[in-house]
């Protein structure tokens, strides 16, 4: 890993799948983490899990005696998807809002880094062959990014930018790319600040500030009026 | 917090509009609208992907816009207030999370309030004495309601609605059928100025003796645009030129004629002198007219907020978040979501019992 560190403290947000917030200091301690596995209702929990994060992370690690005092955020690191369009939204609004509200930047992080930052860290001392995140897209597709471990920042290597395939045609897409599936139904919040610290730390974007919608809206072009007469 | 006079952002997005409003109390400090309507033009109707789409991008440069023109900063805000429904869920969950966000990092109260009782809330910021109990028309691409507001945060009723589409809507389709571009309103109100609104009689629905029973107080459009599309067919299998003036004056005439006469019949019946008009439809100035002609001569007074108050804003939500202020009523609690269908009677929405 790079030499440089950052000091600071991420609150990281993904609402790609679930909903999960987290607060993370950049050297990857986790001071709270609150979440829900729900893949709708985001719109719901988000305001009390990031109530529930800020509360706990305020009361220090765990065992601490000292009274509660609020954390000093550095950053707000937003997953940006892909993931379910309208679930997606609610997270990534609110990092901005929260953001603005307390003058912060937002980091935006692809949420597939965050899960394979997860993969890659579960076992240090593994030899990962090369895998891809692969997450629900809906309406009988996978989205799935292609990961060639970690490079000298600490940030998974993305051998393909996320992508959408039909469900049945994942494994040949897969097997094509020599990666192994690793199918992902949960993001990390912690992960989605982890990653966001290591890039600020960097010097690196991961994300440009856009959701990775990957589809166009769902409209069709109105044709002529329909005629009601026979 | 300023209980008397409190400084409350509002966030709007239930339709097309992103709406950023900023109040001291009755008193406007910003009300800053962007909205998407350019972009559902080509598809001739607001498109919800594309609505919540464009909230998502138009949020944070609305806030700052607001802020900086209501010349206050986010951290001497009281509270912040976000419209819960009724709308479009996708859209409204946009501002949801961003005002339950900026609520909890602010660590402010969150007020989660009806859009159409915000729409009456509007009035309050024109600055001059509003009185209740008073009969309230809102007309719109998303909603055509009839309500008797009692009591602006704690006695809203519904009187009746549209069963089919809503006025603003009935508007873009005839819009279509005549070949007139999108948004509907502006272009049947152009085409109409030279037209007859007498040359042809077009229905109003639910306006017989047999609807007053069930539904006196709804509204129906859906079998005047058949009717509208009937005559133009008709017309065009004659080989007449389409009298695009006439039909679009005519229809215009059906529309403005069913909603001014159930709105009036309702402050007969509900011995209510008072009649405020509210929705982006109040724009068509024919509406205007009729609703304040024939008003006079029922002796009933009208209010129209500024067209800029009338459209979805979010100057309204933070208005109606300061009324309930200001009437003692505590802050939302943050477990709320979008409810498109939210009934008028529950002004705000997960208040803590
Ligand atoms: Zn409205």
């Amino acid at each position: 890993m790079g030499a440089t560190t950052l000091e600071g403290v991420i609150l990281g947000i993904d609402t790609s799948l679930g909903t999960a917030v987290a607060v993370v200091d950049s050297d990857g301690a986790v001071r709270a983490e609150a979440q829900s596995a729900n893949p709708l209702g985001h719109a719901e929990v988000i305001g009390t899990l990031l109530a529930d994060a800020l509360r706990d992370a305020a009361r220090g690690p765990i065992g601490s005696t000292a009274a509660p005092a609020p954390v000093e955020l550095t950053h707000v690191a937003a997953g940006m998807g892909p993931g379910p369009f309208t679930g997606l939204r609610v997270g990534i609004a609110a990092a901005r809002a929260f953001a603005l509200g307390r003058g912060l930047p937002v980091v935006p992080v692809p949420s597939h880094d965050a899960a394979a930052l997860a993969i890659l860290l579960a076992d240090p001392f593994a030899d990962l062959p090369r895998f891809a995140v692969v997450t629900d897209a809906r309406r009988r597709e996978f989205a799935y990014t292609v990961y060639d471990g970690l490079d000298d920042d600490g940030l998974p290597i993305r051998a393909t930018e996320p992508a959408l395939v039909p469900q049945v045609d994942l494994d040949d897409r897969l097997a094509a790319l020599g990666a192994v599936r690793r199918d992902v139904t949960a993001i990390p919040a912690a992960m989605i600040a982890l990653a966001a610290a290591r890039a600020v730390a960097a010097g690196r974007t991961l994300a440009e500030g856009e959701p990775l919608y990957l589809r166009a809206p769902d409209v069709t072009l109105p044709g002529a009026p329909k005629k009601v007469t026979g | 917090m300023n209980r008397d006079a409190p400084l409350v952002l509002g966030i709007e997005t239930s339709c097309d509009e992103t709406g950023i409003g900023i109040v001291r109390g009755r008193m406007l400090l910003s009300n800053t609208i962007a909205s998407s309507m350019d972009e559902h033009a080509r598809y001739g109707g607001v498109v919800p992907e594309v609505a919540a789409r464009a909230h998502l991008e138009a949020l944070q440069p609305s806030i700052d816009a607001a802020v900086a023109e209501a010349g206050v900063r986010l951290e001497d805000l009281d509270a912040i207030a976000v419209t819960s429904g009724p709308g479009l869920a996708g859209a409204l969950m946009v501002g949801i999370g961003a005002a339950k966000a900026l609520a909890v990092s602010l660590d402010k109260p969150l007020y989660a309030v009806n859009h159409l009782v915000g729409h009456i809330a509007a009035d309050i910021l024109t600055g001059e004495e509003v009185e209740y109990p008073t009969v309230a028309l809102l007309v719109s691409g998303g909603h055509t309601s009839l309500l008797l507001v009692r009591d602006l945060v704690g006695d809203v009723e519904l009187l009746g609605e549209t069963m089919d589409d809503a006025a603003g809507e009935a508007f873009d389709k005839i819009a279509r059928i005549l070949g007139l571009p999108y948004p509907g309103g502006p272009e049947i109100d152009r085409a109409a100025a030279a037209g007859d609104p007498n040359a042809i009689r077009f229905p109003r629905g639910l306006s017989r003796a047999s609807d007053m029973a069930e539904h006196r107080y709804d509204f129906s459009f859906s079998g005047l645009k058949t009717a509208v599309a009937r005559w133009t067919e008709q017309a065009e299998r004659d080989g007449a030129d389409l009298p695009v003036a006439d039909v679009a004056a005519s229809f215009r005439e059906a529309v403005v004629d069913v909603l001014v006469t159930k709105a009036l019949d309702a402050c007969a019946r509900h011995d209510v002198p008072r009649l405020l008009l509210g929705g982006g439809v109040i724009a068509n100035r024919r509406l205007r007219e009729v609703a304040l002609e024939r008003a006079a001569a029922a002796g009933v007074a009208v209010r129209i907020p500024p067209l800029s108050l009338c459209t979805d804003n979010g100057a309204m939500i933070a208005a109606l978040a300061a009324e309930l202020i200001r009437s003692g009523r505590p802050a939302s609690t943050l477990g709320f979501g979008a409810d498109s269908t939210l009934p008028v009677t529950e002004i705000q929405v997960a208040a803590p019992v």
